[in-house]
């Protein structure tokens, strides 16, 4: 915005004769409004196609799903049976009858104090591994195969273990994202450039200094990769969790729809699920990129 | 001669497996304060291992060096090393790469303010005080090693360790970053040691040239005296017989006596 009127400054010193302030001001408005008409323009570019290909996928769900016999409704039935659901989502019954805020809320309770232990240990334990040769020696092979045990397995262990629910849907968060972490922390580690750690020895940075200033920034990329795919496990796992330890959650409330046969409210669920799926993912990646700008490039 | 830097009887083996290699042999060397010395050699002939020995980077296998009568064999700020590809922190700016030196070094000695006065008291000294905000991806290779010798001086080392400053710049901003090398040491007097492979680049800046044969067991082939008065005119010094007889005298040393033969 600013540079078209810096040039026009430019040209008004190269020409001195002519009236500088008439130059300097007419071009002032302009860009903006310019501006604004390109910055719809950016974003029209954006959503448009994908708002066609979802215009045209519901037509054909719709065309498939109409027809009688068909075991899946069509949109505009989803629409109709979850109407509820969607314009009411705070509505509290007492026991599971609740409003999809509740349920999903839950969830994502659940996911955050899972997730926020795996972040905390599965950066601790990456450090370790990737600092020390004898913790890579010890641990990795473990964690190798420890990362491959499906998140449900754990399950009946965790409910054996706590024998409540709740700690137990958070221990399989936690068990499922923290590998990724794990690994993704220590391979940033392992490639912290040499030139790096001789700054470090010049400066004579003691050990809690070099791990705040030099570790952690120089890894962060591959730390927020960790994280990143870490999000997306929790999701995941958190659905097929709740579905067999029951209460308020969303993975639940899909099994009791099903098991009540309302197949557009599984429907609206999964839309949920995956609209928050995405925006957790977006949420990881956006704090990636503001935590580290500069470290990325160079 | 009082010894301010003293590389005692220095050898280093590299140990892989069952193969040891020796790299350096023997090396004496000692510089007075306020000195300037290069030392010179084909790439391969251990010359980088020196420096970092120095530094206290890389430990020596054999003898040790002395800063003013006192060994050391860890890195410190009191040999602040550039480092030929700068090696600056890419998630700091300028002024917090040069702070961070200069917190460690001044903790107990400087309050806050007089830290800050500091780091831009040096970004001044490379002219670098206009770019204390960007980050380092954001300056050019010249910049960044303007900032990487800034980082250093700020450290108010005793010597100064170059390693190939220069040696990733192209040739208008490396003759540019040498004269205001050469006129920072004019006017802070700070001891230096340099590890270079140009010939132009050691006489113009040394007061001594250290020659190195080639490696593997690299020794002190011939030291060099450069007398020349300082301060010193790249142009000048183009016709210059002195100088000229010293650039002779290096690269006979590099391309008859001591020609790089491709290690078998």
């Amino acid at each position: 915005m600013t540079m078209p009127a810096i040039k026009a400054e430019a040209t008004a010193v190269a020409i001195p004769t002519t009236a500088a302030p008439v130059v300097t001001m007419t071009p002032k408005q302009a860009p903006r409004a310019g501006k604004y008409v390109k910055m719809a323009k950016e974003a029209a570019v954006r959503l448009v196609p994908p708002l066609i290909v979802l215009a045209l996928l519901m037509l054909f769900w719709e065309l498939v799903c109409r027809r009688t016999g068909s075991t899946l409704p069509p949109p505009s039935k989803v629409f109709k049976d979850t109407k509820e659901l969607i314009l009411d989502p705070f509505f509290d019954n007492g026991g599971i009858d609740k409003g999809l805020f509740w349920h999903l809320s839950a969830s994502l309770q659940r996911v955050a104090y899972g997730y926020s232990i795996a972040a905390i240990v599965g950066v601790a334990l990456g450090t370790l591994v990737g600092q020390s040769v004898w913790a890579m020696r010890g641990l990795d092979p473990l964690f190798q195969v420890l990362r491959t045990i499906p998140p449900l397995a754990w399950l009946p262990l965790s409910l054996a273990a706590f024998r409540d629910g709740q700690p137990s849907a958070i221990f399989v968060i936690f068990i499922t994202s923290v590998w990724p972490i794990i690994i993704n922390t220590a391979v940033g580690i392992r490639n912290i450039p040499q030139d790096y750690r001789n700054v470090a020895a010049v400066v004579q940075l003691n050990p809690l200094e070099f791990f705040s200033k030099i570790m952690i920034p120089a890894a962060a990329p591959y730390i927020f990769t960790g994280l990143r795919i870490g999000i997306g496990l929790s999701w995941l796992a958190i659905v097929a969790a709740e579905m067999l330890i029951g209460g308020v959650g969303i993975g639940f409330f899909i099994w009791d729809a099903w098991n009540s046969s309302h197949i557009s409210e599984i429907i609206l669920a999964l839309f949920y699920v995956g609209i928050i799926g995405f925006v957790l993912d977006r949420l990881i990646a956006g704090l990636a990129k503001f935590v580290t700008r500069g470290t990325a490039l160079n | 001669m009082q010894a301010y830097l003293k590389l005692d009887h220095i050898d280093k083996t590299f140990t892989r497996g069952n193969a040891t290699t020796e790299v350096l042999k023997d090396i004496n060397l000692t510089i007075e304060k306020g000195e300037y010395v290069s030392i010179i050699g084909h790439s391969g002939c251990g010359k980088s291992t020196l420096l970092n020995i120095v530094a206290g980077l890389t430990g020596a296998t054999q003898g040790g060096v002395l800063l003013e009568n006192r060994e050391v064999n860890s890195p410190g700020p009191d040999r602040a090393v550039v480092f030929q590809n700068h090696s600056l922190l890419p998630w700091l700016t300028v002024y917090e790469n040069v702070r961070l030196g200069v917190d460690k070094v001044f903790a107990s000695t400087k309050t806050r303010a007089e830290r800050d006065a500091w780091t831009m008291h040096n970004l001044n000294l490379v002219q670098m005080a206009h770019a204390k905000d960007k980050r380092p991806s954001e300056i050019s290779g010249g910049m960044k090693q303007r900032v990487g010798i800034a980082r250093a001086l700020a450290m108010e080392p005793k010597v100064l360790l170059l390693d190939e400053p220069f040696g990733a710049l192209d040739a208008l901003t490396r003759a540019h970053l040498q004269d205001s090398v050469m006129a920072l040491h004019q006017k802070l007097g700070n001891t230096i040691l340099m590890i270079t492979h140009d010939v132009d680049e050691a006489v113009l800046l040394s007061d001594r040239i250290v020659m190195m044969t080639n490696g593997p067991s690299a020794r002190i082939g011939e030291v060099l005296d450069v007398p020349l008065a300082r301060p010193r005119k790249r142009l000048e010094l183009a016709t210059n017989p002195g100088y000229l007889k010293c650039r002779q005298r290096v690269l006979e040393f590099l391309y008859e006596r001591h020609r790089f033969v491709e290690a078998a």
